[in-house]
């Protein structure tokens, strides 16, 4: 049995990803403010001009700017980090398409917000959603502690030669970055053998001159394309082994996905971020009852792990995917709809319905997601749907 | 690292598992490669005894296609477009443009 | 001041870009890697260098070249800057780079202008240069911040009831100097010791400094492609286009014009002014010309010259 002497910290997401920047000796920031982000690059800009931490703090006038510097020190072979949330994410969008177009290993926080209109500063997941295509490697974490140890991960699986893209590493607008949770933290010197100084491919040094951004068109564009395509594709690979590596420092095992309970669940919930530990915890209590449930929660959104999806549903009959954003005008929204997706592809059949829930940071109880078992259960047993889409406590 | 444009030896366009990395284009000043010379309607022809060599045709010509020699100037025909500011600004008027026949 | 023999020969902008036959743009490219002193990365906006210059698999730039996108390369550039701040500072890189922003008037005055204010007044070592062609050339002649008063573009044609552009240009150097930057000038690559004189002025500048250069366009002006550098002159001999300088406070009056040609002149050249020489359009005609003086007397007396 190997013992792992760890620091205890309370902190919330935002302060647990800021600390795990400064111990990542990141050497760029560039960033604005958006609530509830807000506090994540406060702290970092305190470490900095505490002298806890060498780096520049750009104070950008804008997300696109923040996004933009981030790519020129990205490309001049620093290790850069930047954090935003909803409207500020928004705002980037065709910098995030640039980013992993140009190939740079940026690590970004997202303190996942509602998008406008109306405006609405909680959480839900309609920012990232909305950005979901832009090439980026994305993980949702489900509590501080998995926030710190993405964040120190996403670095490593950035900067990996054979990966080369830039990672979103998302937290539950307020229910994560503002709330206070225990974080076991590691020593510096063990994050720093971890993750030694970036190591660029190519840079843009100039004594050594290259073009980077120069104009495809249509004889070479899909090629380019298709190349970032396939990477992304095989970054799930680079990922199962950063993680396997981080278990062997922090005795904290993660994966692309969590599967609880599954082995021989007949319904289940699917779901990401914060909302995962509400459903593991309804689904302890169901499964004292007798109940053959469980939850498989998504770390890894982007690129979406299929096989291991396939391989955790096992002989689940019914599943209930909670979507926390609209898509709107869509059959099913995101998440869903990379579910049934990926269900089809491997022509499994098992009963799927999609469950809207939380927007704007409305609160989805236990109650609710027990809710969602018994009809899922219900569901397992008759074989029939009532609906394909539900929406948790809307009003009339 | 071997230093490609998109283009094999054989002028060949590369597939997606041959290109660099992001489009990423590692060899410096490929586009002489391109010769744009074949755009010319109009070829500027450089009387060479009245050239005093002071160099403004060379100056200003927007795509360096005036070479510096030792004494006098020419012009690289391979890249000239015949846009004719040359001959526009030469103090001395020692350059004309004459119909280009291809 | 430089001497055009000693100019080195090497061109760090080679031939075999797009540009259209007599493109201003091209000449100022290549005069500003004439005034390079070590080694630098050039940051560009999406225009008609960036794209003329960099069709893959082709490139002109035998120096690092970036391209992002079209309102972000101060942004861009504050980066890059930053990064070689930081990882000196770390030891992990060891040379003095110069970085150039290069952008077109659109990627200047109007999407760019938020990105190069807070550039700016972060006080980012670089020189930002705004090749203006008075529009944007490069989608198609469309109106831009910096087009006169009554010129013709595709989004503010020489209509029978608006006859060109109704607004004037604005005036990037004051906003510039505005930010508390170091250095500011205006350049026409006509005089080209001046130009490059400028570049070189910049580029030693602790600090940001920026460069607004005159860029005639055939294509979009409408003249001769043989008449861009003639257009450019024209354009300083008419007080059309003052040349000056800002320099830590100082404004000073670098091509002094005591006998102005007349504006018709350099109107007349260009095929976008050329409906102001109706007789209905006589008032838009003079608006510019009052425009013209104005400036001119405004920036003649910031510079401490008689008006």
């Amino acid at each position: 049995m190997v013992i792992f002497m760890a620091k205890v910290m309370g902190l919330t997401g935002n302060e647990a990803i800021a600390y795990a920047v400064k111990q990542c000796n990141v050497d760029v920031v560039a960033a604005y403010p958006i609530t509830p982000q807000t506090v994540m690059v406060e702290v970092i800009s305190e470490y900095i001009y505490n002298g806890e931490m060498d780096a520049e703090f750009i104070c950008v006038e804008s997300e696109h700017s923040a996004m933009s510097a981030c790519i020129g020190a990205s490309l001049a072979g620093a290790r850069v980090f930047t954090g935003t949330a909803s409207q500020g994410l928004a705002l980037m969008h065709e910098m995030l398409y640039i980013a992993s177009g140009l190939r740079c290993p940026i690590v970004m926080g997202v303190a996942n917000r509602a998008l406008s209109a109306p405006l609405n500063i909680h959480g839900d997941h309609s920012d990232m959603m909305g950005s979901r295509d832009c090439g980026w490697i994305q993980i949702y974490a489900e509590n501080v502690q998995e926030a710190y140890d993405w964040t120190i991960q996403a670095f490593k699986i950035a900067e990996d030669p054979r990966v080369l893209l830039p990672v979103s590493v998302n937290i539950d607008g307020f229910i994560l970055s503002h709330c206070v949770e225990n974080v076991f933290v590691l020593e510096d010197d063990v994050v720093a053998r971890f993750l030694p100084p970036r190591k660029p491919l190519i840079t843009i040094d100039p004594t050594n001159p290259i073009t980077v951004g120069a104009m495809c068109l249509p004889d070479y564009y899909f090629e380019v394309k298709f190349q970032q395509f396939q990477t992304l594709n095989e970054s799930l690979k680079v990922i199962r082994e950063v993680t396997k590596e981080y278990e062997s420092l922090s005795g904290r095992k993660y994966d692309v996905l969590e599967a609880y309970a599954m082995e021989d669940a007949e319904a289940a919930i699917l779901c990401i971020g914060s909302t995962a530990g509400t459903a593991k915890e309804v689904a302890k209590g169901l499964r004292r009852e007798g109940k053959k449930v469980g939850v498989v929660k998504l770390w890894v959104y982007r690129p979406f792990p299929q096989e291991d999806l396939i391989k955790a549903l096992g002989d689940v009959k019914a599943l209930a995917v909670l979507d926390r954003a609209f898509s709107f005008g869509a059959p099913f929204n995101a998440l869903c709809s990379d579910v049934i997706s990926t269900l089809y592809k491997y022509r499994k059949d098992i009963r799927v319905f999609n469950c809207v829930y939380g927007l704007g940071g409305r609160d989805i109880t236990p109650m609710e997601i027990r809710g969602i078992f018994e009809e899922t259960l219900e569901i397992a047993d008759t074989g029939r749907l009532k609906e394909y889409v539900r929406f948790i406590g809307v009003r009339e | 690292m071997r230093r490609l444009s998109g283009l094999s030896e054989t002028g060949r366009k590369m597939g997606w598992k041959e290109l660099p990395i992001g489009g990423y284009l590692l060899e410096p000043g490929s586009s002489m490669k391109y010769k744009t010379g074949d755009w010319r309607a109009f070829r500027p022809i450089i009387d060479q005894k009245k050239c005093v060599n002071c160099l403004l045709c060379w100056i200003y010509c927007p795509d360096g296609a005036i070479i510096r020699l030792e004494k006098n100037v020419d012009v690289n025909y391979d890249y000239c477009k015949g846009c004719g500011i040359c001959a526009n600004e030469c103090p001395v008027k020692c350059i004309s443009m004459v119909e280009e026949k291809w | 001041m430089v001497k055009l023999h000693e100019l080195s020969t090497e061109e760090l902008f080679t031939s075999g870009h797009r540009l259209c036959a007599g493109c201003a743009a091209g000449t100022i490219m290549r005069m500003t890697m004439k005034a390079l002193r070590r080694p630098t990365i050039v940051v560009n906006a999406t225009g008609c260098v960036e794209v003329s210059s960099t069709p893959y698999p082709y490139t002109s730039w035998k120096v690092s070249y970036v391209h992002v996108a079209f309102e972000n390369t101060a942004a861009v550039a504050a980066g890059i800057e930053a990064a070689y701040k930081v990882l000196k500072r770390k030891g992990l890189y060891d040379k003095d780079v110069d970085i150039i922003a290069i952008a077109g008037d659109g990627g200047t005055f109007d999407i760019g202008l938020q990105a190069l204010s807070g550039a700016l007044e972060r006080m980012h070592d670089f020189l930002f240069i705004c090749y203006d062609n008075e529009a944007y050339m490069n989608t198609g002649i469309q109106r831009s911040g910096a087009t006169p008063h009554g010129a013709a573009t595709t989004t503010s044609p020489a209509g029978r009831k608006i006859p060109g552009k109704p607004e004037f240009k604005k005036d990037l150097i004051g906003i510039c100097v505005a930010h508390g930057i170091e250095y500011a000038a205006t350049a026409s690559p006509a005089y080209w010791n001046d130009y490059i004189t400028k570049v070189m002025k910049g580029l030693e500048v602790n600090g940001p400094a920026v460069i607004h250069v005159f860029s005639p366009c055939p294509t979009g002006m409408r003249f001769d492609p043989s008449k861009s550098i003639e257009v450019a002159r024209l354009a300083v001999q008419t007080r059309y286009w003052p040349v000056y300088e800002y320099e830590g406070g100082t404004y000073r009056l670098n091509i002094k014009v005591p006998q102005p040609k007349p504006l018709i002149d350099f109107l007349k050249m260009q095929g976008r002014f050329a409906h102001l020489f109706q007789p209905s359009f006589q008032r838009e005609l003079e608006a510019l010309q009052k425009w013209v003086e104005e400036n001119w007397r405004r920036i003649t007396i910031l510079c401490g010259e008689k008006t």
